[in-house]
């Protein structure tokens, strides 16, 4: 586990870039975390994260089907908001934990 | 994990044979899954392995219930062949399973080539058992981008980091 500093604030993350505490995060360190990831984050992108953020405080793991599934976004928006690894990127830019999903 | 940086995987081309529930998902989970992960995938269904990608029987694939020894009761006692032989049996033990994989949010097989040509995977038929079986463009699924040799398979598998995955 390490600290970092992201938009003035020091927070925890692990050795993957991932906040430790959800609570931590705020727009503006996803923002800085998004530009670490090469994505400028639009409305678009904060919707989902908002969403990935809700479900995810709830307890409900999300799968990249669940998500392409959501309404906010279909499966290939998602690929092309969040390149490479969707899932992976949007949760490390919504401030919880690394994905632990096989599909 | 110390040579992860060094030399990461970039594409997976998956090869298919088999028509098995087991062996189709484990094609298509380990497609999907480098596709999550940002690796290039591309599957390649030859012979029976077909029936995945054929509109007809994708929706109908089995497990064995006769010959795999592997299949428990539900209790964990062994599965008797004898039982597996029944008319109904292998249906039954199939719909169970797609039911449990549907729990854990596994997609059936059609929803899930959805998922890995939107995630920028590719689906391919080998051109050699679709005319073996007597196949046509249009019997396949619309997620199957083209029939192909295993020669162009091979064209594609080309490049730094490719590996490639028999099932």
């Amino acid at each position: 586990m390490a600290e970092k500093v992201y938009a003035g604030k020091t927070v925890s993350v692990t050795d993957d870039g991932y906040l430790t505490d959800p609570n931590q995060w705020t727009k503006e360190i996803a923002i800085e975390i998004a530009k670490e990831e090469g994505i400028e984050l639009t409305d678009k992108h904060f919707a989902v994260i908002e969403y990935i953020r809700e479900k995810t405080l709830k307890g409900e793991a999300l799968t990249i089907r669940t998500i392409g599934k959501s309404g906010m976004v279909d499966t290939k928006g998602f690929y092309e908001l969040f390149p490479g690894a969707p899932l992976k990127k949007a949760s490390r830019i919504a401030g919880i934990a690394k994905p632990s999903s096989c599909v | 994990m110390a040579n992860a940086q060094d030399h990461p995987i970039k594409k997976v081309m998956i090869i298919c044979a088999k028509a098995n529930l087991e062996d189709v998902y484990a094609a298509l989970v380990m497609a999907n899954g480098a596709v999550m992960e940002g690796i290039e995938a591309k599957v390649f269904f030859t012979f029976f392995g077909l029936d995945a990608i054929t509109k007809k029987q994708m929706k109908r694939l089995h497990t064995a219930t006769v010959g795999n020894p592997g299949l428990r009761m539900p209790g964990g006692l062994p599965f008797p062949t004898i039982l597996g032989m029944l008319p109904g049996v292998e249906a039954g033990v199939s719909a169970m399973m797609k039911s449990q994989m549907e729990k854990l949010d596994i997609p059936p097989v059609d929803e899930f080539l959805e998922l890995i040509t939107a995630g920028g995977g590719e689906i391919y038929a080998c051109k050699l058992a679709v005319e073996m079986f007597g196949l046509k463009k249009e019997d396949f699924s619309e997620h199957v981008k083209d029939i192909i040799t295993i020669g162009q398979f091979y064209e594609l598998a080309a490049g730094e980091g490719t590996q490639i995955i028999f099932v």
